[in-house]
């Protein structure tokens, strides 16, 4: 028999003489014989441990990894080395949701923690267990907006929101029959006048925004929660949380929901995913709110206990009358931004962030003294930017690439934007000029 | 496993001006976000030093049981052992490293990993095409409602918005169908537990031309085999809807039938089910979502790049090591346990459905109820001998669900020693039942006030400081 199974030829004559059947095709004898797989599947054979290996190591040599530059959502941001072997602990890795909160205080206590840092970072007062990633979060949080309305069915977007993260909002809205309409930008910047018109049409749900915005810019938010909940819409923002340790927050700018995804706090870019969305918000919102949320409570014993809380929201109780059809949260994940948090803490989060912010505008001092590069916006941007470019922007990038060098997300053919996180030496941005 | 809990939290073990962490030094001048555009109060993060966070993490995973500590027999969730190999190669460099933007010539060995995957779970499921988008099994039922919704719409065929489901389906499938805009009819099972083709076909009679799908899983919730398959997607075929076949117990079809062969047009698989990858305390699992030839244009955007990578990288691994020759031993193997321990315990515990189950199969509590101790307190006493608790309350068809999942990987050892604890439950529900309701008594805590939880909700440490001043 193979690694993963157990069962010796005795085991086997043994279990199928209890069960009453002569052989393990006969388990399946009420299968009509029609459907019936027979034969074998088109699969490479059984592969040694070594084998898999040396496969998966060949693959691993067509990729190239590169210095990143890019951006646009995903962030190259340094992984401390406690985390991965932290994140390997069996106990945590091979678990299941924790509903039986005896043997599930391990999880339950993490994402509590972790509800109180996203709650912290955000300035928001509460926060669910997580979600899949910062687009579907986005998704989520413009069907809650609907759901806590007055049947309005229309959610205003920016433009300035990352296009990736508009198309599935706009996928998850066609469907569930959401209007979503666009507010126009204007110098890089979401056109507040615009916004306000558009508010004042009326039938508005929700309003979401981005903070940096997908071109990295800090945007001027005052006065928009006002006008937003004047018309009893919800104010619905994403942001890059790792930021959030310096920015001005959504909770100070009179957000109901923060949204975004957690991959800037760590999480290695591994092609897309697995990252963790958090969505958190107000408190008088909580009910209305998807996924899973831990909260604090005490056992029979009179100790201090977590659990799985307010589940009457949720799909397995309330099926379609759930808040969501969300089953899981992204734990592991949750896991691992909690540890980030925990290792880099108040101050180094902090520190991470400046960093990122210095050498972005570092970079971008340098791209405009090379006399080729001017800023496409003159606003103020946190750690990505977008350049015009006065060459090919496909030949500067392919001659980068052979260089190993990911210079920059492709705006248009005369745009770049570039970002710059901690992990990027002043050495590789001066190399980057050079190659200029 | 602890038993006693640890139980601080990180929080509680800061101490200002302590760190966790090294950065390297600025060294590019002094450029510095302005102050208006500065949070006024930092966030009140934990200060603790290196090895205090890896001591309160060691600590806080031994308050938690997974598979590697033990049995997990938890129906409907495919608790299997979660190979290590997979772990180090989701890991790689050359695979964690990559931006998902990067230009596809720097890129090629993800993407034929990805294509790989997808092949195989073609030949698996006898579907066409596969996309790995969906972050989760409840995210690819989502995902593939909407296959079935654009394909309507493709047609011109706007009325249809109602899904049938049976009584006994998860509880994600009528969620997702609400998600997607659509509405739920639940047909009813038979005594026998499998879909009621009567009444299947009373509801096609009255909707039909409204039917956009019907969901099902086969094995059902019950782990029995939908025997009347062939007819029930022809009835469904021939009102113009679709079948949708929801892959949370695909597990005992490996080696048995393929989805496809049994007429279904889209499904999901739950990668952290059938395929190995673990089960990470909730997720991220996978939901890629398979379909029809023809159907493969309507793949939506419901995920950003290439859905959770690092996590199919997982599942192809395990395909690898396990090979054409062992893949089809998967079902037959599960199978056999699952029925394995339906026969060694139907004389204490009562079978509302007699026959050959197929991964898993579901008990309505003990058999003798004068005792009082219900499928909670079952699932309780459990925890004290190291088992996981079975999934119980669910399916809703029974007052007293105990539904049991062994998977492929448990011997007849590990099996033989549930069976016995189970029938010592049993047994100490008539000599000693306060014992049994009182349980868990050897686990870090015991029963939780879910009451209190709820009415008076406390969700962050900030609330929880508040609340003890």
């Amino acid at each position: 028999m193979h690694k993963y199974f157990p069962h010796t030829e005795n085991d086997l004559k043994d279990m199928l003489a209890k069960v009453g059947v002569s052989s393990l095709e006969d388990l399946y004898a009420e299968v009509p014989q029609e459907i019936r797989f027979q034969g074998d599947y088109q699969l490479p054979s059984e592969m040694s441990e070594l084998e898999v290996r040396q496969l998966f190591e060949r693959l691993g040599s067509q990729n190239k990894q590169l210095v990143c530059f890019a951006g646009a959502g995903v962030y190259d941001h340094y992984m401390p080395s406690v985390i991965p072997n932290l994140l390997q602990r069996s106990e945590f890795l091979t678990s299941y949701t924790p509903y039986q909160a005896e043997i599930s205080q391990g999880t339950l206590h993490y994402i509590f923690e972790y509800q109180s840092m996203m709650a912290e970072l955000t300035g928001m007062d509460i926060s669910n267990a997580s979600m899949y990633d910062g687009t579907t979060a986005t998704a989520e949080a413009v069907m809650m907006a609907v759901a806590a309305g007055k049947k309005q069915r229309k959610v205003l977007v920016s433009e300035t929101v990352d296009p990736k993260t508009v198309d599935v909002v706009k996928t998850y809205a066609h469907f569930h029959g959401i209007d979503i309409e666009m507010i126009a930008a204007k110098e890089g910047v979401t056109d507040l006048a615009a916004m306000r018109s558009q508010l004042s049409a009326g039938d508005v749900a929700g309003v979401v925004v981005q903070q940096p915005n997908y071109y990295g810019i800090i945007e001027d938010y005052t006065g928009v929660a006002d006008a937003v909940h004047e018309q009893k819409a919800l104010f619905i923002m994403n942001s890059v949380i790792a930021d959030l340790a310096l920015l001005k927050t959504p909770g100070e700018w009179g957000a109901d929901i923060a949204v975004g995804d957690g991959q800037s706090l760590g999480i290695p870019m591994q092609w897309g995913g697995p990252y963790v969305g958090y969505m958190c918000c107000t408190e008088k919102l909580i009910r209305k709110m998807p996924g899973r949320i831990v909260g604090k409570t005490l056992d029979n014993r009179g100790q201090r206990a977590f659990v799985l809380t307010l589940q009457a929201r949720e799909q397995h109780i309330r099926r379609q009358k759930a808040t969501s059809n969300i089953c899981s949260n992204q734990s592991l994940m949750a896991l691992f931004v909690t540890i980030y948090c925990s290792l880099m803490g108040k101050q180094g989060l902090k520190e991470a962030a400046e960093l990122s912010y210095a050498g972005a505008h570092y970079l971008c001092d340098e791209l405009l003294k090379t006399g080729r590069f001017s800023l496409a916006y003159q606003q103020p941007f946190f750690n990505e930017f977008v350049v015009r470019y006065d060459g090919d922007v496909d030949a500067l990038q392919h001659r980068l690439l052979e260089l190993g060098i990911f210079g920059g997300v492709k705006v248009d053919d005369h745009q770049l934007m570039f970002a710059v996180t901690e992990k990027r030496t002043k050495e590789e941005i001066d190399k980057l000029i050079e190659l200029l | 496993m602890n038993n006693r809990l640890y139980g601080n939290l990180i929080f509680e073990l800061s101490q200002e001006g302590r760190r966790g962490y090294s950065l390297p030094k600025n060294r590019f001048g002094s450029y510095e976000l302005p102050a208006s555009m500065r949070r006024a109060e930092d966030a009140q993060l934990p200060e603790c030093d290196e090895m205090t966070v890896v001591r309160h993490y060691t600590n806080l995973s031994a308050n938690n049981f997974g598979v590697d500590n033990g049995f997990y027999p938890l129906g409907s969730c495919t608790m299997k052992y979660n190979p290590k190999i997979n772990e180090e190669m989701a890991a790689l460099p050359q695979f964690s490293g990559l931006h998902p933007l990067q230009p596809a010539e720097t890129t090629r060995g993800a993407e034929a990993i990805c294509t790989l995957l997808c092949k195989s779970l073609c030949e698996l499921t006898g579907l066409h095409a596969f996309t790995l988008k969906p972050f989760a099994g409840a995210h690819g039922e989502l995902t593939g409602l909407m296959v079935i919704k654009k394909y309507h719409e493709s047609r011109g065929d706007e009325s249809r918005r109602l899904v049938i489901v049976p009584d006994s389906a998860h509880g994600t499938n009528p969620a997702s169908a609400a998600v997607c805009g659509l509405e739920i009819i639940e047909v009813k099972s038979l005594s026998d537990g499998t879909v009621d083709v009567e009444a299947l076909k009373a509801l096609l009679a009255e909707h039909g031309p409204e039917v956009a799908a019907m969901m099902m899983t086969n094995p059902n919730t019950l782990g029995l085999f939908e025997r009347q398959i062939p007819v029930i997607q022809k009835m469904v075929h021939d009102v113009g809807a679709l079948m949708y076949y929801d892959g949370a117990n695909l597990n005992p079809m490996l080696g048995a039938a393929r989805p496809g062969d049994m007429g279904f047009d889209v499904m999901h698989i739950n990668l952290h089910k059938t395929f190995s990858t673990p089960h990470g305390g909730g997720g991220p699992g996978a939901g890629p979502v398979g379909v029809r030839q023809g159907l493969e244009s309507f793949f939506p955007n419901v995920s950003p790049y290439h859905g959770n990578f690092a996590v199919a990288m997982r599942a192809y691994a395990y395909i690898l090591s396990l090979g054409r020759e062992n893949v089809k031993l998967v079902g037959p193997l599960a199978t056999l346990n699952a029925n394995y321990i339906k026969e060694c315990l139907k004389d204490v515990y009562e079978l509302p459905i007699e026959g050959l189950c197929k991964h898993e199969f579901v008990f309505d509590g003990l058999k003798d109820k004068s005792t009082g101790v219900t499928t909670m307190d079952v699932a309780k006493r459990l925890l004290d001998y190291g088992y996981h608790a079975p999934t119980i309350y669910f399916p809703l068809l029974f007052h007293e669900s105990l539904m049991i999942e062994p998977t492929e990987n448990e011997s007849k050892e590990t099996i033989d020693g549930f069976i016995r604890v189970m029938r010592q439950i049993a047994e100490e529900a008539k000599t000693d039942p306060e014992l049994v309701k009182s349980a868990p008594h050897n686990t870090p805590i015991g029963r939780v006030d879910d009451v209190l939880a709820a009415k008076h909700p406390i969700t962050t440490y900030r609330q929880l400081k508040a609340d003890l001043s």
